[in-house]
């Protein structure tokens, strides 16, 4: 059974072509990878496997991933000449073309470099639907459907309360969560999709808590 | 309102509402969304917008695509229609003609609205635009388009890699199918069959793009599926039915899409893209 879609999932969305999956997927990936790193990137690696990598050329998969990382929505037809756009800044960025099957047919790592590390991994589901679904190695589900609050943090007893009760004390619904840890005790991860956007005094708030270290709050993508 | 999962639950919910299809749709999303029937209205019509620029952008161009292997079909089209003497009326060749625009301004990257895919982007544009002038039945036109393809998502996913191309295609070709009847003031009843009718007739399409590019077939696929898209109104509002009910032809395109090998459903590792030319346009595309 598939998850059913709305409206605007069949009649929509306005992208730029020629392909929801490699094009406008490509790009929604790279615009979430490029909000959860939230800094301006100076160095990209994107390494595209399999089916991305096969018919990224033709899709224009590399142009919407460097323009997604870039902040460019799927609808901005600069991703046609993203190329020339950034020949004018100085980011580097390079592409990988690599098979393993292993992986996903549509799945892509973007690895920043400059001026911090970090890397992602990214899926493009079909119809424009998407999943980042690895942070510096820890688990998510990232869909972009959802204000999302991501965060890693100190797995011990407690965490789990201390969080939700400040979303709660905003009266903001959980629409669902999941969390991971590496091993008890050790670093862990925890995801939460919200049928509200957070407001900034709770992230604040959160920031502030010594155990977690690493937080970003996303906004859904439109 | 629940969330209506199947066309026997749609129908049974016009009759006891005693409501169009579109309303249907309409109440429910502005549910979901949390936004008001208005505004849902005004989405749509932002959606409408964007095929109308595509179909216009598509006929004024004749820019090939990256891989050069489609954009200037729509323009031979034209000159066609124009100089010559089609067997087709106007609506039937403005309903070609801005299918296979909106599928070439696609292949050269240009800006669509998926419908319900980007591939299948070019259908049900080109049935409300060659069929329709009024805005408001424009409207209503693409959200009864919209409700059949949410109920076909139900069961089957629309997506070549996953359903091969009677999800994609298939899938427009059934919307736009609903979309033209409502327009010619069909009923409800009507509508599901003109779905119902022309799903059956494109059950078991194959997604075998040469190269894995959305081009060869699909472009030229988007002008036969307005046709066929047209086929199945005329046969609905001429009081033909269906023998096998609609959900039960969903249910049948489930299992036809599981069964079609995993080498037809966008991996181009077979049927056209595997053909003796289609892999020598392959080669030299990735070199």
């Amino acid at each position: 059974m598939e998850k059913t879609k709305t409206l605007f999932e069949v009649i929509g969305p306005i992208i730029i072509g020629p392909s929801s999956s490699h094009t406008a997927g490509a790009t929604k990936i790279g615009l979430l990878a490029g909000k959860i790193y939230a800094q301006k990137p100076q160095k990209i690696t994107f390494k595209l496997y399999n089916s991305f990598a096969k018919t990224g050329k033709g899709h224009g998969t590399d142009k919407g991933l460097l323009s997604g990382v870039l902040g460019l929505n799927v609808d901005n037809p600069q991703i046609r000449n993203i190329f020339e756009i950034v020949q004018k800044s100085e980011i580097e960025y390079n592409f990988e073309y690599l098979e393993n099957f292993s992986r996903h047919p549509n799945s892509v790592d973007i690895i920043f470099e400059k001026p911090e590390k970090m890397k992602l991994s990214g899926i493009s589901l079909g119809g424009g639907e998407i999943l980042i679904d690895s942070i510096n190695g820890y688990k998510f589900n990232i869909t972009g459907n959802y204000p999302t609050l991501l965060l890693i943090y100190k797995d011990k007893p407690g965490m789990i309360y201390k969080v939700t009760v400040l979303i709660q004390k905003q009266n903001i619904n959980i629409a669902s969560m999941n969390c991971e840890r590496k091993a008890r005790g050790k670093e862990a991860s925890m995801a939460i999709y919200l049928d509200s956007p957070l407001k900034k005094e709770v992230t604040k708030e959160l920031s502030a808590i010594d155990e977690i270290y690493f937080i970003r709050s996303l906004e859904a993508l439109k | 309102m629940n969330e209506i999962k199947t066309f026997d639950e749609l129908l049974k919910y016009t009759q006891k509402e005693k409501i169009e299809i579109y309303e249907v749709c309409q109440i429910f999303e502005s549910q979901e969304l949390n936004i008001s029937i208005k505004e849902i209205r005004k989405k749509v019509k932002a959606t409408l917008e964007v095929m109308e620029e595509s179909i216009n952008n598509g006929i004024h161009s004749t820019k090939l695509s990256s891989s050069k292997m489609t954009g200037n079909d729509c323009k031979k089209l034209e000159n066609y229609f124009s100089q010559k003497k089609s067997c087709l009326n106007i609506s039937q060749q403005k309903a070609l003609l801005y299918a296979l625009a909106t599928a070439e301004e696609n292949a050269r990257m240009g800006k669509i609205a998926a419908c319900p895919t980007a591939g299948a982007c070019g259908i049900v544009p080109a049935i409300i635009f060659a069929y329709s002038q009024d805005t408001e039945t424009q409207i209503n036109a693409l959200i009864t388009a919209g409700q059949i393809g949410k109920i076909i998502s139900n069961k089957v996913a629309l997506a070549g890699a996953i359903m091969g191309c009677q999800g994609e295609c298939g899938s427009a070709a059934a919307m736009a199918s609903g979309a033209l009847v409502f327009i010619q003031k069909g009923t409800n009843e009507e509508i599901i069959t003109a779905a119902t009718l022309t799903l059956k007739n494109i059950l078991g399409l194959v997604c075998d793009p040469v190269a894995g590019l959305v081009e060869v077939p699909c472009v030229k696929r988007n002008a036969f599926m307005a046709n066929i898209a047209i086929t199945g109104a005329e046969l609905s509002l001429s009081g033909i039915k269906s023998v096998i009910p609609p959900d039960e032809v969903i249910d049948a395109m489930y299992q036809i899409g599981t069964f079609i090998s995993p080498q037809l459903k966008e991996s181009s590792e077979a049927g056209l893209a595997a053909t003796k030319t289609g892999l020598k346009i392959t080669q030299k595309l990735h070199k």
